[in-house]
């Protein structure tokens, strides 16, 4: 398959009046062509740092990228200069933030807002731009998208609000399209009918998606892949069923079991004790074992290594060594794992995942 | 729209009754007449004019006759001048003050709009360091410390400029460029303080991630929603000095308003005391509603009520 862009080992830091935050601390993934890779883990693991620093939106006073590569169309995203990254942005890759309220500027006409990219990439004229800004509304759901282009941002609900991003996102057939967190500040409906309009622009533009979410109900139903970020680090990556019905790493059964069910037998929802680590100084080991109650003593000694578990499936914990003693997950990732052809607890009549 | 500023205007007129009242009234409270410091005259000759400007009339009657001939815009005739109506001397004087103010607030705002813009693009610099000294300096000094000071410099030390009094447009450059200081450190303290915060804020992420460059960013992005709290500070700014530095003024011997209206009060006039009042008053009223007016065109989202859509 086609790479899109590998992120390739890459660490970064930000200097704070506190000290070094090691924010990033050696993380490697890539995206394939039309697909959509999930990124998920939770506050402070480095989600969104990972997918700015594609787009190198971070405060350059006080980042540091201290290693790794990222190449985009071949080439290294971190070693081009500010000016050709300018013709990246919004061109080749492009972003949804998290709070349509605040990303749309509140004093411009939507419609400008929309036909800035196609003005400054596609160099059409204004007519042409228009022209496109108007179909792109109708493309993500504006009614009467002529009468919308004059008004501005207050106008609009949360919903359409966050339509007209995607419509800026996509004016320039983006190959990559990053959305960081597009459905957090949605009520339920209208996440609903915002994921559905990105599923359904993707196949029209065949573009790539990295979605950046702590909802698991969202990935389920966006991704074709899911990478765990915890403590800086990507802990496990695998395809949406390896990740939901075989998953590895002990926060990832954390993450797991902490979903709210419908039929979950116990009316207690599970939270994952302790906090996030403190990446000022990042705990030695796998930064989840302080956490964990499956760590091993090397946990606390040695970062684990990636482990393959599939092809398409890693994880990043010393459970998977061979000498690691066998040990049983949660009851509910067991009830979970056995619908999964190739899991060690698979019983083939459960009709298998899907 | 119109509906709104039919509305202003007849608050306005209220507001200006009000300050009409009570500035009679304060005025009637304070002691001293016009006459005082004649003292030549006798006591027959003082009833003769008292008597000829109504001024032995009981205070009510006196408010309502100054009053009905407000209405009609007549102003009444100074005092301290022989036969000079008090419009005309506001207007004549007027002209000087309101010269110095407006060049003053044109040059100070953008001056320290430059300032302020510098400050928050090149933010923790030497730039930004030196463009806040500039702005604690204008805040800090009082006007007249500077007009001494440019004064000296340019007029007695280089002999370039005027030293004072009016004598063409070179006379209001040195008292422009004091009156300027203030407006160029409160305009420059504001946008920076507001471009700082816009510049973090999410749009303006979102208009990098379009790919626009530093310059769209600051000037198509940014500097509109960093002007409005520097039009709401600076439209009282500005009606201050468009009416006159009574400070400024003395020390460049201009003969502007500011320098009138104290002369005024020193020797009771009366009807000029209460003229230039009335028009100070319709000054700011009349700046404050374009400066309501001015959020609208800035801000869409402060567009008013009934406004057009």
């Amino acid at each position: 398959m086609e790479k899109v862009i590998e992120v390739k080992n890459l660490e970064l830091s930000f200097h704070t009046f506190a000290g070094e935050v090691k924010a990033i601390r050696g993380v490697n993934f890539e995206v394939n062509k039309g697909e959509t890779l999930a990124i998920v883990g939770e506050s402070g693991s480095g989600k969104s740092v990972t997918t700015k620093s594609i787009m190198r939106l971070l405060p350059e006073s006080s980042t540091e990228f201290k290693n790794g590569e990222i190449l985009f169309g071949g080439k290294d995203l971190l070693k081009i200069s500010e000016k050709e990254m300018q013709k990246v942005r919004g061109k080749d890759i492009s972003m949804i933030f998290q709070d349509p309220m605040t990303s749309l500027n509140p004093t411009m006409p939507i419609g400008r807002q929309i036909m800035e990219p196609l003005l400054k990439h596609q160099k059409l004229s204004k007519a042409d731009a228009r022209k496109k800004s108007i179909e792109l509304l109708g493309l993500v759901g504006m009614p009467k998208p002529e009468l919308r282009m004059k008004q501005y941002p207050h106008q609009f609900s949360g919903g359409q609000r966050q339509r007209i991003v995607i419509a800026v996102a996509l004016a320039c057939n983006p190959k990559l399209l990053i959305a960081d967190e597009p459905t957090t500040a949605l009520d339920v409906t209208i996440q609903g009918q915002i994921l559905e309009l990105m599923k359904d622009l993707q196949q029209k533009i065949d573009t790539s998606i990295i979605f950046i979410t702590h909802d698991l109900g969202v990935v389920a139903n966006v991704a074709d892949r899911v990478a765990v970020m915890y403590g800086g680090q990507i802990v496990e990556v695998g395809t949406v069923d390896e990740i939901f019905y075989n998953p590895q790493h002990p926060y990832t059964w954390g993450l797991l079991s902490s979903m709210p069910s419908l039929d979950a037998a116990e009316d207690k929802l599970y939270a994952i004790p302790g906090t996030p680590p403190d990446l000022l100084a990042p705990p030695k080991g796998d930064a989840f074992a302080l956490r964990s109650e499956y760590a091993l003593k090397i946990d606390l000694e040695q970062t684990p290594p990636m482990f393959k578990v599939s092809d398409t499936h890693y994880a990043a914990t010393w459970l998977l060594h061979p000498d690691a003693p066998q040990v049983d997950p949660p009851v509910g990732i067991v009830e979970r794992m056995k619908t999964f052809p190739g899991s060690r607890y698979y019983t083939g009549n459960a009709g298998g995942a899907n | 729209m119109t509906k709104y500023i039919t509305k202003r205007v007849v608050y306005m007129f209220l507001s200006l009754f009000l300050i009409a009242s009570f500035t009679f009234i304060l005025m009637k409270l304070l002691p001293g007449s016009p006459l005082a410091s004649a003292a030549k005259l006798s006591v027959e000759q003082r009833e003769v004019v008292y008597e000829k400007y109504g001024l032995n009339d009981p205070i009510p009657v006196q408010y309502v006759r100054y009053m009905g001939n407000l209405v009609q815009g007549d102003f009444g005739t100074s005092f301290q001048y022989k036969n000079v109506d008090v419009s005309y001397l506001i207007v004549k004087k007027l002209k000087y003050s309101a010269i110095l103010g407006a060049q003053a607030i044109f040059v100070g705002t953008i001056i320290g709009i430059i300032l302020g813009m510098i400050a928050a693009l090149k933010q923790n610099t030497i730039w930004d360091y030196g463009s806040t000294i500039v702005a604690i300096l204008g805040i800090s000094i009082p006007s007249f410390v500077f007009a001494a000071l440019l004064q000296y410099v340019f007029a007695v030390h280089w002999q370039i400029l005027p030293v004072g009094l009016w004598d063409g447009w070179t006379s209001s450059i040195l008292p422009s460029i004091a009156l300027a200081m203030g407006p160029i450190a409160i305009a420059a303290r504001f946008i920076r303080t507001e471009m700082i915060e816009v510049l973090s804020s999410d749009y303006i992420m979102l208009a990098k991630a379009k790919g626009a460059n530093w310059f769209e960013i600051a000037f198509k992005h940014a500097f509109r929603n960093a002007l409005i709290p520097l039009v709401t500070v600076l439209g009282p700014v500005a009606a201050g000095l468009l009416t006159g530095s009574l400070v400024v003024e003395q020390i460049f011997a201009i003969p502007g308003i500011g320098e009138q209206f104290v002369k005024s009060i020193n020797s009771n006039d009366f009807s000029v005391i209460m003229g230039t009042t009335m028009f100070f008053s319709v000054f700011l009223i009349v700046i404050i509603l374009i400066v309501d007016i001015l959020y609208g065109i800035i801000d869409p989202r402060i567009r008013l009520a009934g406004g057009d859509k």
